[in-house]
């Protein structure tokens, strides 16, 4: 086919298939889709800047916004990476009741993006299944922190609501009842030929390109990668709770509706654990208002993948730099691939399986120069201005240099 | 009053079509949206329809401060729908700039772009709180086209709904 055939389809900012703001350029060759842009950044509003300014305890109400859907992920990373620079232990139960809020909202978002994603196949009706279940978790989320999206639970130094037996037992009654639901769309999923007819072969990401492209989370644990930052680096509790990782060989979007699936119900079961083996006492710990100074990585596992957050401190109450490397920030590099040689109709699905979110994303401008780049390191740079000065004949290979400050 | 005027009138306020717009919110306020549409809180049984299109929709309702990336888009979309139109701002960031007041790639509050009718302020606002807006701007909207039917000069004076109802306790 020549090039007069291709036809450019913007979808973007604002479409059906889209709950948020973004625009993808898809080049079309008939029906099949060779070319495909991605353009995102409509819902960046600067938070990382924003944290700079702001004190600590300030920065975990604005980090929960980053996402109203993993909200609780972020506070988790941030509150955990700035405990490790103070040097602060969490009590045992708020490191239980971290978990279990965690795979609460697990249960939430998977939910979410099971309708979403059987809303955009056109099968409306488990759309609506799955969010009634939904507001099942909503409630006790709600019953939790008092609110039913942004849950404020974490703090530096803990928790800010602890578990009494009522709500102990309005959880444990929820999950079983939505167990059987999740059972019955496990059932779906394995049985209804027409949901594996229009998923399988879909969006198709082989393992090699899913690690190439870094993808993470369901994402990657559906192309047959064991990953999963709650066993490969286990935070708070999660090293003594007994669950298995949940993978599947199918690397398409009908694998990761089914890891997305299995995840719901190891999630139950390990809610089913902390409430069992959740120890009494203190939810809070002593946390320092000026946080000592120092750089700290840290890691979660939020319901789309790997979220990881950078703290550097300089020992007063407001951070240097906050940086969030979303999950979803890291799934759009594998998109193209998953795209491409794809029918256009499959764009939408294809796009909601890797459970896009946008605000997640939306976290810093890239710059694509289309230039070759290479990073220099301290010696070859030295090197490089005594080159550049010595071709104007100056000679300054003699003048020492002050010792570097080392951030990394 | 004309006999098709007359029908617009009863159609919007009997059967508003909705759009959705995301400005820069982080999905709270969205994903109760879609909530508010769903079995429990249910808005279709009132006639509230989302629409994919903002050709076909009455009433515009959107979410988080205005990013100034999606400024212009949101101008657009909002020109493109068809009078008589209303603007619901829902969540805190869409009335005033919420957390995000004060960042560099953040306009503000959805007022600052296009007029707004209703404001309903909340991190996230609660569905129960969308279906209340949404009722009370038919009512508004019902009061105003009996008491005389003065669309044309409504529409040139944008906060006269917004007026009425000044803001939404959630």
């Amino acid at each position: 086919m020549t090039e007069y055939n291709r036809v450019v389809i913007p979808i973007g900012p604002q479409h059906p298939s889209l709950k948020e703001p973004a625009c993808f350029t898809v080049t079309l060759e008939g029906e099949k889709i060779v070319d495909a842009v991605i353009g995102i950044g409509y819902n960046h509003r600067g938070i990382e800047k924003a944290c700079e300014s702001r004190y600590y305890t300030q920065i975990i109400y604005l980090l929960e916004r980053v996402c109203g859907i993993c909200s609780h992920t972020h506070t988790t990373a941030f509150c955990q990476g700035v405990e490790e620079l103070a040097g602060v232990e969490i009590p045992r139960r708020a490191a239980f009741i971290r978990v279990l809020v965690a795979e609460i909202e697990r249960l939430h978002s998977h939910l979410l993006w099971l309708g979403v994603a059987a809303h955009e196949i056109g099968f409306d009706t488990m759309f609506m299944y799955t969010w009634r279940d939904r507001e099942a978790v909503l409630d006790i989320l709600a019953e939790l922190g008092g609110n039913r999206v942004n849950y404020s639970i974490n703090t530096i130094g803990g928790v800010r609501r602890d578990i009494d037996d009522s709500l102990k037992q309005d959880i444990l009654k929820m999950v079983d009842a939505l167990e059987e639901q999740v059972k019955y769309y496990r059932e779906l999923a394995r049985s209804e030929t027409t949901l594996a007819a229009r998923l399988a072969g879909v969006g198709k990401l082989s393992r090699e390109d899913a690690l190439k492209y870094g993808a993470v989370g369901p994402v990657i644990r559906a192309s047959g990668v064991d990953f999963d930052i709650r066993k490969v680096d286990p935070y708070a509790v999660y090293g003594e709770i007994p669950f298995k990782v949940v993978t599947d060989t199918h690397a398409d979007v009908f694998g990761r509706t089914v890891v997305r699936v299995l995840e719901m119900l190891e999630s139950i079961e390990i809610i089913r654990y902390c409430l069992e083996n959740m120890p009494d006492g203190e939810i809070t710990a002593k946390a320092p208002r000026r946080i000592p100074a120092g750089e700290v990585i840290s890691r979660t596992e939020a319901p789309r993948g790997e979220d990881i957050h950078y703290i550097r401190s300089n020992g007063t109450e407001i951070p240097d730099r906050v940086r969030v490397r979303a999950p979803s920030e890291a799934n759009w590099h594998a998109m193209k691939q998953m795209l491409l040689g794809q029918y256009l109709a499959d764009v939408p699905i294809t796009i909601a399986a890797i459970d896009p979110c946008f605000s997640c994303t939306d976290r810093a401008i890239a710059v694509n120069s289309g230039r070759e780049t290479e990073l220099m390191d301290w010696p070859r740079l030295r090197q490089y201005s005594v080159d550049w000065y010595k071709k104007r004949g100056i000679d300054v290979s003699s003048v020492k240099m002050p010792e570097r400050r080392s951030y990394f | 009053m004309s006999l098709i005027k007359k029908a617009i009138d009863w159609g919007t306020r009997k059967s508003p079509w909705i759009i959705h717009f995301n400005a820069g919110s982080c999905n709270g306020c969205d994903i109760e949206i879609v909530d508010a549409l769903t079995p429990r809180f249910d808005l279709e049984r009132l006639g509230i329809l989302q629409r994919g299109t903002p050709r076909h929709a009455d009433i515009l309702v959107c979410t988080g401060a205005v990013s100034l990336q999606t400024k212009d888009r949101l101008k657009q979309i909002y020109d493109q729908m068809p009078e008589p139109k209303f603007v619901i701002a829902t969540g805190t960031c869409a009335c005033s700039g919420g957390v995000f007041d004060g960042c560099y790639c953040v306009l503000g509050g959805i007022d600052r772009v296009i007029p707004v009718d209703v404001y309903i302020p909340g991190c996230a606002v609660r569905p129960e709180a969308i279906i209340s807006a949404v009722v009370k701007l038919l009512g508004a909207l019902e009061a105003q086209q009996k008491g005389g039917g003065k669309d044309a000069e409504r529409r040139s004076d944008y906060s006269t709904v917004g007026r009425e109802i000044q803001s939404f306790e959630g």
